[in-house]
């Protein structure tokens, strides 16, 4: 056994929980992807399956926040491992509404009777936006990279033009029957955009020990 | 589950005045169970109703039963010396005899009828190994164990208890002594020992027992207030004494 890095046990449970968050990102990364997917081919099974798959982002959820709860409990967390147990609370709330906002947005696909009638580019656009947002802000959780995390708060301002495009958009070409639940659906997305970019400021806190919270442009 | 050691219904007096009442406690193997509570609670007296270091008081009185194994270590045709070679115990503060660290390590073997230079060699070598010794100190084997740092010492007891080959280890406040380093050092290596050992260990830092042990059990005036799993002890103990004491509000 001989010289050895002291806490051991503690050390790897930290990398267990930083695990954890990143399969907790990449699992409600590929809903919201999903999700999106199901609703622009209208594939109801998809949709089923996204709903079916939040109960695993959940259950991921209540996993991280027991083990946090138990290294604050048994181990007295300092400094950067007190961020890491800090922002893995925080990251996997962003997740788990990530996660239901990709479910609301399945639930619409599977009620819907036949398509939607309306320019999908926007909506498109809109989400590619949103998971490149949530797959930055892991990536840059996963490697400690501020820089990466900082272009995440910089790409919100583009989620919100798309959001604002889009809503003008759906007013311009959509039946009124369909307008709520597309309005709905940019909103989520705009909602998961926001989501992530708590992420990469989480990365900031937890990298640099700074808080940064970006200002929402009043509109 | 599989229990290396159990008391049941122990009380222990010393002359007339009661210690311990009561107390029953299965101690699984392969775990590391920590005995937590204030001075004077009786935990470290509990601690050697276990090795039977109590016999060497000659006040004290026991009733109730200690089991290793499933025997009576308390059975009267029991051999003291041999359950003590099982039970090994590490103590406050490190008491290393004044010789060599190579004697240090090879006394115990040695008292148990092992003479060959080979065969000691190697248990030199490896009890110093598990206990996390053996770099800082493979060069100067035969150097005095008392110009060793504290941490070192602890460690050097802990690798003599080794060398005869226990099933239980019992330590007392094991890190009392010991600054922060050391004490981490001695913690990770209870973590690494548990996988062939069980362990017993008193300590006066509930943080320690939160770190390091599976099982928690609370003494508080000669009592066993409660005993669980050390992650609900420290998240949802049920009893509000237990609670209180953790989270240093008396004690």
């Amino acid at each position: 056994m001989d010289q050895q890095m002291t806490r051991k046990a503690y050390t790897e449970d930290l990398l267990k929980i930083q695990k954890k968050i990143v399969d907790m990102g990449t699992t409600a990364s590929a809903a919201a992807r999903d999700s999106i997917k199901a609703l622009l081919n209208f594939d109801k099974d998809l949709a089923a399956q996204v709903m079916n798959n939040d109960d695993i982002i959940d259950k991921l959820l209540i996993d991280i926040e027991d083990s946090c709860i138990l290294l604050i409990a048994k181990q007295q967390p300092i400094a950067h491992d007190l961020r890491i147990i800090a922002t893995s609370f925080k990251i996997s709330t962003d997740l788990e509404r990530i996660g239901d906002h990709a479910f609301d947005i399945a639930r619409i696909t599977s009620n819907l009777k036949k398509p939607f009638n309306f320019n999908k580019s926007y909506i498109k656009e809109l989400s590619d936006c949103a998971v490149t947002m949530i797959n930055m802000s892991i990536q840059a959780y996963k490697d400690g990279d501020v820089s990466l995390a900082e272009q995440v708060c910089h790409e919100d301002d583009n989620a919100d033009s798309l959001f604002a495009k889009t809503l003008t958009e759906i007013s311009n070409y959509t039946s009124v029957e369909s307008l709520p639940e597309l309005v709905f659906i940019s909103r989520y997305l705009e909602r998961i955009g926001d989501h992530a970019t708590n992420i990469a400021e989480w990365v900031i806190y937890l990298e640099t020990a700074e808080r940064i919270r970006k200002t929402k442009k009043i509109k | 589950m599989q229990y290396k050691m159990q008391a049941k219904n122990l009380n222990l007096y010393y002359g007339s005045k009661q210690a311990l009442y009561n107390i029953s406690l299965d101690v699984p193997s392969n775990m590391v169970v920590a005995l937590i509570g204030p001075s004077g609670c009786g935990k470290s007296t509990f601690l050697k109703t276990l090795n039977r270091m109590n016999d060497l008081i000659d006040s004290v009185h026991i009733d109730g039963d200690v089991y290793l194994d499933g025997n009576d270590i308390y059975a009267p045709d029991n051999d003291v010396v041999y359950l003590r070679k099982r039970v090994g115990m590490v103590f406050q503060r490190p008491n290393p005899f004044p010789m060599s660290i190579y004697e240090n390590i090879a006394y115990g073997p040695r008292i148990h009828g092992l003479n060959s230079k080979a065969k000691l060699n190697e248990i030199v070598e490896r009890s110093l190994h598990n206990a996390a010794l053996w770099d800082e100190v493979k060069d100067r084997l035969n150097d005095s164990a008392m110009g060793m740092s504290g941490g070192q010492q602890q460690r050097l007891c802990i690798a003599r208890v080794l060398a005869v080959e226990p099933e239980v280890i019992l330590m007392d406040e094991p890190c009392s002594a010991l600054d922060p380093i050391s004490t981490m050092k001695i913690e990770e290596l209870v973590t690494e020992l548990k996988k062939k050992y069980t362990i017993v260990m008193v300590t006066h830092n509930m943080q320690q027992a939160a770190r390091v042990s599976d099982y928690t059990a609370f003494f508080l005036n000669g009592k066993l207030i409660e005993h669980d799993v050390t992650d609900v002890i420290f998240t949802n103990p049920s009893d509000k004494q237990t609670e209180d004491y953790i989270s240093g509000r008396f004690g």
